[in-house]
């Protein structure tokens, strides 16, 4: 059975019925979409659950060869990586449509956008093959575009017409990138081109070429993620987008870009990567400080969050270009972890924003008194983003940390001061947003409804449960992680400190005391 | 017994979340008495778990949960040996205490149930911390205490001055984290584990006295340490602390938590031992925060602010400690300090009840009578921490001080120094206990004084019997607590014990000073009319010299103009800026385009374009390349 044939389709098929739902039926495009993406969940929970684990092979792999002459056709698959963006993705769709229900307008489009939207990004996370990959790439671009367009606030023209602007800018360079690598990799096997990953991987290329082709992935990447200083277009879609549009965004949109750089920059320009891997890293660390001390001084509520992901992407980055085993898993967690908990703080702002109509920290004040379900939920999804230990921010920040050590010490100490500026620009929002006498403003609002805790609640659940426990996730991502440093080690001179690595870990054994020899100091 | 240590942690999580969600319908007193039954069961489990170390027919060991993050060899693991025995018996005994102390005193307030589930997340978070076998946990604990915390203070959130403490405590905090961080990520790299016995285990073989590696590590734990443990230049969050309800999350931020800096050092003895210049850093720092604290709590007027500041100075003697390499000394104080101090802050928040939520001591004054209970135990608190013998913090007192004379040369100036605050303490709990108890009545009209409820004064009682007893436990004649403490600190060598003669001449000297104190503080303060106390030592003391200024101007205020710079110029002019002139360059015009509303789509197509033109030039030129 075609598995990811029917994860991507689902949510197409969803589209379908909706725009053919009669006219007179309104009430039933709510459900129909909810239906359809929960389908689709479902669909990415068998993929999860039947998921082999400890091995660094592609599973669920589709091939259809659409053109013999390009080599070129539907091709997915997924590894321990792309496993967890489409469970990730597959997650926050139906949460995101259940939290559209204030959304009155033009309904039956917005949610065919939502579901469009929702294949274009599973398509992106089980492509295999280039092309493919590009035009989901693309797909995705126009419904977050439209998204922004036609439902966001205020500053909505501006906003989604940089965020066109930018992400197109970057697929000038992807597309120019990826039809440059297809033609290359077709002509070392006897076709015009090739855009299977396989093939591609297998090729040599020359020097100068891996740093051009780096260069123009990195570029529509670093967008997307978006790594400084290509960040400014975030703040203002984050900020203009519906509430589904910036936890759609925020969760999964910037992973795409982060998930590119690990399945292409690194893994099929490895002598590239590793030349550029310091500059990238610095990128990183300065998105780091940067974002989080801009965070601070937001009068806003939701452009506070979008900085705040730019300090969080930037961990990201700096662990993947660290080349350490966990910095490279921790980069991978926090890529979930960051979904998790910035979706869960857009969908709370989202639900004060329906409300009081307003994201001005300014405009609250002892909101805590008013809504008391509610701002303990917040203060739990500031805490998880801020990386409190016992939440999944924690263990992705902290692996990403020690493991960037060992590569980049003076930059994981600069990195980790992420975690004073974290503290103070949530909890100073908390402050100003919760505590102290209640403005008048917003006296007598209503407090979390039966669905608002119903949307929240897989979110805490899974910030928690993978926080406590992320050994079920980590032992399927370990083996993908290991296989790109295997790939850069044996393409490259740069050997992957051996610190804590299976071969190096010092055996302890339990229950009584036994001298160990040596270590690695 | 030891198979059921992880209920340690997880009976006060799951009291938590039980009062987190069901608090309402639990309601009052019953989601207290549930709270504080949690947390006696905790400490009948740990005591039973610990018999084995008093007997010594046990030997350390380590109990294996689950894998945590196997990226960095992190398991959730215990590690019970004497150490973490005791400071499970202090953390469940003196929180068993307080839970039972907020059963009346709480009493009638909205949050009720929830103020319950944060002490119980308190337990549970210290548990964490005291129990980890290894940094990485340890560092959980660290984290999840400094947030139990956090929701202590602002537990009244709705006053501006609480919700403020407890943001600056767990932001002061956390800079100290990120030493801890710092030093973890050191750790990883040299050790390839968190594991404490492995790490411990090698460090001496691989690292000779002195190596830099590892001074880098242990003067990052220290600022760890100096976070939580309140020592300079950290300190400042401690005296804010007292925002939250009175007095009972003062006494967490007294007794037990504070102390967490402590037990980490302690804990991280073998490492200390070979670093002598950070144990010398530590060592003066801790002194000197001693002194610094307190000369302020000699002008504090707030009952609450003396106790604050003298438990940093407290810390100090603890800090100081570790330093000289006492750590059992170190590690005993902590213990004495747990009960001499929750007493005093169980006392204090007993007067403060009584006189309808005043704390100042101005205002207070002869209250022997009305609270005879309250008032012989806070004697025997004053005692202990004046450091008369034979109460329990002259033993704890005297023992850190001996240590530090005996190492000789430049270590006597911290002896010296110590035994200088020892006075001063003399004197400022002294001039606390008369402000509050003897001399005349100065209360506000209408306030009639009265005895607290038996929730509140069996407290008092029990802790005012450890008061007074606990230090028989380790006199210089028989040392059963550092005995008992050895198995876990095997492989560091203990200070050379002085000569009886020698140690009880210290001890002469030592009441000597205290009853010096004592007397110039009695002979000023109990009286009818108070002393003026308006010149300029009072009024700067009381301002505590303005460090918190200095903060907010040279730190504060500069870091937030950068902030300010970065987010109205830098981000919108120069680094949008840039980008928008690359595109306008690039695309030509773009700016005109922007304003044509139509031209979205246009656009795109425009910029998908250049891609094109873009590729061609790629295949040119990589045109040699195929």
């Amino acid at each position: 059975m075609p598995v990811l044939l029917l994860l991507v389709g689902l949510p197409l098929v969803g589209a379908l019925v909706v725009g053919i739902l009669p006219k007179k039926r309104p009430e039933l495009v709510f459900p129909v979409s909810l239906g359809a993406s929960t389908a689709s969940l479902a669909v990415a929970l068998y993929v999860l659950w039947e998921f082999e684990a400890g091995t660094p092979a592609l599973q669920f792999i589709e091939d259809l060869r659409f053109s013999t002459i390009l080599d070129m056709g539907w091709r997915v698959g997924v590894d321990g990586i792309s496993l967890f963006m489409v469970v990730l993705t597959a997650i926050l769709f139906p949460i995101s449509i259940a939290a559209s229900r204030s959304v009155t307008d033009r309904v039956k489009t917005y949610m065919i956008l939502m579901l469009v939207l929702e294949a274009g990004v599973l398509g992106v996370f089980v492509a295999l093959d280039l092309l493919l990959f590009f035009a989901f790439f693309e797909i995705v671009l126009v419904p977050m575009f439209m998204l922004i367009r036609l439902w966001g606030s205020d500053n909505r023209r501006y906003a989604s017409m940089k965020f066109v602007l930018f992400t197109a800018a970057g697929s000038a360079f992807l597309l120019a990138s990826i039809i440059g690598l297809a033609v290359m990799t077709g002509a070392q096997i006897g076709t015009l081109a090739s855009f299977d990953i396989r093939n591609v991987l297998a090729i040599q290329l020359s020097g100068t070429a891996q740093l051009l082709l780096f260069l123009g992935f990195a570029i529509a990447f670093a967008i997307k993620v978006p790594l400084f200083p290509f960040h400014t277009w975030l703040a203002d879609a984050h900020t203009e987008a519906p509430t589904a549009g910036s936890v759609i965004l925020a969760g999964v949109l910037l992973k795409m870009g982060t998930y590119g750089l690990l399945r292409f920059n690194l893994t099929l320009f490895p002598e590239a990567a590793v030349r550029m891997a310091p500059y990238l890293a610095i990128l990183g660390v300065i998105g780091i400080v940067y974002g989080a001390a801009v965070a601070i001084v937001q009068p806003d509520v939701k452009r506070l969050i979008a900085y705040s992901s730019v300090s969080h992407m930037g961990f990201i980055v700096l662990g993947m270009f660290a080349f350490t085993t966990q910095s490279l898993q921790g980069s991978v967690f926090q890529m979930i972890s960051h979904g998790l908990t910035t979706g869960a703080l857009f969908l709370l702002v989202g639900m004060i924003y329906d409300r009081t109509h307003t994201r001005k920290i300014a405009d609250y004040g002892g909101l805590a008194t008013v809504m008391p379900v509610y701002a303990g939920l917040f203060l739990f999804a500031a805490f998880a983003s801020a990386g409190l230990p016992g939440l999944s921010g924690f263990v992705g920040e902290f692996t990403i940390l020690v493991g960037s050590y060992l590569s980049f010490p003076v930059m994981a100490i600069v990195a980790g001061s992420g975690v004073i500026l974290a503290a103070i620009y949530l909890l100073w929002a908390y402050e100003r947003v919760f505590t102290g006498a209640t403005n008048p403003k917003i006296e007598g609002l209503k407090d979390l409804d039966f669905r608002e805790l119903a949307i929240m609640a897989p979110l805490v659940v899974l910030i928690i449960g993978i926080g406590v426990y992320p050994k079920p996730v980590m032992d399927r991502v370990e083996p993908s992680v290991e296989l790109i440093l295997d790939r850069i080690e044996s393409a490259t001179t740069y050997q992957v400190p051996l610190v804590g690595r299976s071969s190096a870990v010092v055996d302890i054994e339990y229950g009584e005391f036994d001298v160990h020899e040596g270590g690695e100091g | 017994m030891t198979d059921f240590l992880w209920l340690l942690v997880a009976l006060p999580l799951a009291g938590a979340a039980l009062n987190l969600i069901l608090g309402k319908r639990i309601g009052e007193p019953r989601s207290g008495w549930f709270g504080f039954g949690l947390i006696a069961i905790s400490f009948v489990i740990g005591f039973g778990a610990s018999l084995g170390f008093f007997a010594g027919t046990s030997n350390p060991q380590t109990i294996y949960l689950f894998s945590w993050i196997p990226a960095v060899g992190a398991d959730a693991a215990i590690l019970w040996d004497p150490l973490s025995a005791l400071l499970t018996m202090i953390v469940t005994g003196v929180g068993a205490l307080i839970h039972l102390y907020s059963i009346g005193y709480m009493h009638g307030d909205d949050r009720y149930p929830r103020f319950f589930a944060f002490l119980n997340l308190f337990i549970a978070s210290m548990m964490i911390l005291v129990l980890a076998s290894n940094f990485a946990v340890m560092f959980v604990g660290w984290e999840l205490v400094g947030l139990s915390s956090y929701l202590l203070i602002s537990f009244w959130f709705t006053k501006p001055e609480a919700a403020a403490a407890g943001k600056k405590a767990f932001v002061v905090n956390r800079i100290g984290d990120w030493g801890f961080l710092v030093a973890l990520m050191l750790i990883f790299m040299t050790f390839g584990t968190f594991d404490f016995r492995t790490i411990f285990e090698n460090a001496p073989a691989m690292f000779g006295v002195g190596a830099g590696t590892i001074t880098a590590i242990t003067l990052l734990l220290f600022v760890g340490a100096a976070g939580k443990s309140a020592q300079i230049p950290l300190y400042v969050w401690l005296p804010d602390a007292m925002e939250g309800p009175t007095p009972v999350s003062a006494l967490i931020h007294a007794a037990t938590m504070v102390t967490a800096g402590v037990f980490m050092m302690a804990r991280s003895a073998v490492l200390f031992e070979l670093a002598p210049v950070s144990a010398g850093v530590v060592a003066v720092v801790g002194t000197l925060t001693a002194l610094l604290a307190a000369v302020i709590a000699v002008a504090q007027t707030d009952i609450k602010r003396v106790l604050a500041y003298s438990t940093i100075s407290q810390l100090g003697y603890m800090v100081l400690g570790i330093g000289v390499g006492a750590y059992a000394a170190g590690v005993f104080h902590l213990t004495t300090h747990a009960m001499f101090k929750a007493l005093l802050f169980l006392g204090a928040g007993s007067v403060i009840h009584a006189l309808a939520n005043q704390q100042d001591m101005r205002k207070m004054g002869a209250l022997r009578k009305a609270m005879p209970i309250t008032f012989i135990t806070m004697a025997a608190a004053w005692l202990a921490i004046s450091g008369m013998f034979p109460f329990s913090g002259f033993w704890s007192k005297d023992e850190v001080l001996a240590a530090a004379f005996a190492r000789g040369g430049a270590w006597l100036i911290l002896y010296v120094i110590g035994l200088g605050v020892a006075l001063i303490t003399a004197f400022y709990m002294t001039r606390l206990f008369a402000m509050t108890f003897l001399g005349s009545s100065r209360w506000d009209e209408g306030v009639t004084p009265h005895e607290s409820p038996r929730t509140m004064t069996v407290p008092l009682v029990v802790l005012g019997l450890g008061t007074v007893f606990l230090g028989l436990f380790n006199t210089p004649a028989r040392h059963a607590f550092e005995h008992f403490l050895e198995p876990a600190f095997s492989g560091v060598e203990q200070v050379e014990g002085l000569s009886i003669g020698l140690i009880s001449t210290l001890a002469v000297v030592a009441v000597i000073v205290a009853i010096v104190g004592i007397i110039i503080g009695l002979r000023r303060y109990n009286t009818e009319v108070l002393p003026d106390e308006t010149g300029a030592f009072w009024r700067r003391a009381l301002a505590a010299f303005g460090v918190d200024d200095l903060y907010g101007r040279f730190l504060v205020a500069p870091g937030k103009a950068v902030a300010d710079w970065w987010a109205s110029v830098v981000d919108p002019k120069v680094v949008d800026g840039a980008v928008h002139g690359i595109a306008k360059g690039a695309i030509g015009g773009g700016e005109r385009a922007r304003a044509v509303q139509s031209g979205q789509v246009r656009w795109y197509a425009a910029v998908v374009a250049i891609g094109a033109v873009a590729l061609v030039v790629f295949l040119l030129v990589l045109g040699g390349g195929f």
